[in-house]
């Protein structure tokens, strides 16, 4: 019996990996051959994807990107034994993208069945909570303060101060909410963790929970990712039947459970406020602190709000300790993150590294430069209300600090490539368009302002009036940024104004006779 | 989209009863009813505003916020295509356009024959497969015209 690994990531999926699946069973059985398929998470190496994965003495030999055409040459290559073909990459753990890697928070990621606790536990998982079980819920936010982890949805709030906070109200019942409605453009890797590794997301908010006296987690997660919701349901299922949730979590005294609530396509509710007001079932209008959610969160309760990722990194910091966690990183950016090289890139997928490289080493060297071959001429860092960095700052330490220095943020992760096509002047508008579209409405500069920057920018783009339209819409994103009570009318001018001040050119098009083409 | 029921009075009502037992269950019952019978109808947010105890109108606030939830029905087939920035790097809103016009279509509208709907989406995490798609849940990467052309001639056949 031969062990084959087919992701049932979404990415795979969407590149044909059901299909590689059907095929691959096919083949074997006309051919007599017994093979065991498990469908793992995804690497995140993703341009090979689907990739297969075979179990051989050697260790796990991979061939990607595959289609279900290629599998009967496969076979005759002998790839059940780690047989050469032209999609053999050779074993995986020494791929140089693989290999260079510090992964921490991933570390199972890819590696295993998500859904076999056996598998889960075997790989280390578990061990973090029994750690926390062990030094109690003081020691446990005392160890998570030290790994200096941060907030990984954007903000970049420390996590421990956050729990700090909670566990101070002493209140008779408070909420861990998960926050996995990822929106960025460009982002995945809370997606990746479900589907690759949703018990230690379970792990990380049961952590939480027991730290901060909560008995009930929610996960709010985004209603584009139909696949993550399926293998995440499943999971909580199978970690409910063995206890790792429940009245007596591991036979503790410690109860807790978790319930999985998915969005409806509304990207402010990855505003920490407007999801509370979701999962109360309303309109996911922003609300305005103080008071912050860790005092009156969830039904007025003090709540708990981390990102996936955030969740997701407790364990191995409970388990190997905060000081080998902070041992990743520069500066203040303590610990590994996961960058996802997404858009016009050649090598796309999920990197998880200490903070620290440069941006051009991250798109460069790392990503291969663009998918079509030209050359690149700008990245978005930070989703869509994140700046767009031209190449002459690619020495930019990928670091919160550096980041936030040039009015740009890491956020959660997101790099997007662009190649000396695109037209930043059409993406201004289209950032001011998407705010328009997906603002909540509560605060007027950005419901309204939005509006009128589609409007202006266009008229930019138009050649109408340009010094005079183009004062006011640096006007406009001033007002925005300070009159608005969320990340999103408060932090679109990064992508609108980084555009206009780094890329100039692109916003006198029209003024610009010879550009006539 | 495939697999939707007509309204029926009674499934609705279970679906409901069947959510009622859970901490705030009005997102959760929203999908149900959309998921049974393809789109949130009048008599559905009728139905639900009595039993949460919230007026009509509350009830079409909370469901015309979402971009997810429907109140015309759609057709039978469901594409939704991603506008956001990694889709964009690669092209995704010339695609998107040509298709729309070799379709009749604009975004958000149903064929003639109501065998699609298409939607716009902002990001489905398939970034590094730009430009992405789901077709009735199902996700695509690196969408082209040949690709969409295809699917819109099985949205016609099935």
């Amino acid at each position: 019996m031969t062990k084959i690994f087919v992701p049932r990531d979404m990415a795979a999926l969407a590149m044909g990996a059901e299909r590689v699946v059907a095929a691959i069973e096919k083949e074997a059985s006309a051919r007599g051959e017994s093979v065991q398929i498990v469908r793992n998470g995804s690497r995140g190496l993703l341009w090979l994807e689907p990739l297969i994965e075979v179990v051989t003495p050697q260790g796990r030999i991979g061939y990607g990107p595959a289609a279900a055409a290629h599998v009967p040459s496969l076979f005759d290559a002998g790839f059940l034994t780690g047989g050469a073909h032209a999609l053999c990459i050779g074993k995986v753990e020494d791929h140089p993208w693989w290999a260079r890697q510090n992964r921490v928070t991933f570390a199972r990621v890819g590696v295993i069945d998500p859904l076999s606790l056996e598998d889960w536990t075997a790989h280390g998982g578990g061990r973090g909570l029994a750690r926390a079980f062990e030094v109690g819920p003081a020691a446990t936010i005392e160890e998570v303060t030290k790994s200096g982890l941060r907030g990984r949805g954007g903000a970049a709030f420390p996590t421990g101060a956050k729990w700090k906070r909670i566990a101070a109200t002493k209140a008779p019942q408070c909420y861990v909410v998960c926050n996995a409605d990822e929106g960025d453009s460009g982002t995945y890797a809370d997606r990746m963790i479900m589907e690759g590794d949703p018990f230690t997301l379970i792990e990380g908010m049961t952590i939480c929970g027991f730290a901060n006296g909560a008995s009930k987690g929610f996960v709010y997660l985004c209603c584009e990712y139909p696949q993550a919701a399926d293998v995440f349901s499943k999971a909580l299922e199978i970690a409910r039947a063995a206890d790792w949730l429940g009245k007596n979590v591991r036979g503790s005294d410690f109860g807790f459970d978790i319930e999985l609530r998915v969005g409806a396509g509304a990207y402010v509710c990855g505003e920490r406020t407007s999801l509370l007001e979701s999962l109360e079932g309303k309109r996911a209008v922003v609300r305005v602190t103080p008071p912050a959610p860790s005092l009156v969160g969830l039904f007025g309760r003090p709540t708990v709000v981390n990102n996936v990722m955030s969740l997701a990194s407790v364990p191995v910091i409970m388990d190997k300790g905060g000081d080998y966690y902070a041992g990743f990183g520069m500066g203040r950016s303590r610990g590994a993150m996961a960058m996802q090289i997404s858009g016009n890139v050649k090598y796309g997928g999920l990197f998880e590294a200490g903070f620290g490289l440069t941006l051009g080493e991250i798109v460069n060297d790392i990503g291969g430069g663009t998918f079509t071959g030209r050359p690149v001429r700008a990245v978005q860092c930070g989703g869509p209300c994140g700046a767009y960095f031209p190449t002459s700052l690619f020495d930019t330490p990928y670091d919160y600090e550096a980041f936030a220095a040039l009015n740009a943020m890491v956020g959660h992760g997101g790099l997007v490539v662009f190649d000396d096509s695109v037209d930043l002047a059409q993406m201004a508008r289209a950032s001011m368009e998407f705010c328009a579209l997906e603002s909540c409405g509560k605060c007027t500069p950005c419901r309204v302002g939005s509006i009128r920057g589609v409007e202006t920018i266009g008229k930019i783009i138009a050649g109408v009036d340009v010094d005079a339209n183009i004062a006011l819409v640096e006007d406009l994103c001033e007002t925005m940024k300070l009159g608005s009570l969320c990340g999103l009318g408060g932090a679109i001018h990064m992508p609108i104004l980084s555009a206009l001040h780094l890329f100039p050119e692109d916003f006198r098009k029209a003024a610009l006779p010879a550009a006539a083409e | 989209m495939s697999g939707a029921v007509p309204w029926n009075e009674a499934r609705a009502h279970e679906i409901i009863t069947a959510h009622l037992g859970l901490e705030c269950p009005v997102l959760p019952v929203l999908h149900a009813l959309q998921k049974e019978f393809g789109y949130l109808s009048a008599e559905a947010i009728s139905l639900l505003a009595k039993a949460l105890n919230i007026s009509r109108a509350e009830m079409y606030g909370v469901i015309t916020f979402y971009d997810h939830f429907r109140i015309e029905p759609p057709g039978r087939h469901e594409l939704k295509l991603c506008r956001a920035e990694a889709c964009r790097s690669m092209g995704s809103e010339k695609v998107a356009r040509e298709f729309l016009d070799s379709q009749h279509l604009d975004w958000r509208q149903t064929a003639a024959d109501n065998s699609l709907t298409v939607d716009a989406v902002y990001c489905l995490g398939l970034c590094a497969h730009s430009p992405a798609a789901l077709y009735d849940g199902d996700p695509i990467g690196r969408v082209d015209a040949p690709k969409l052309a295809a699917l819109a001639q099985e949205a016609k056949s099935a």
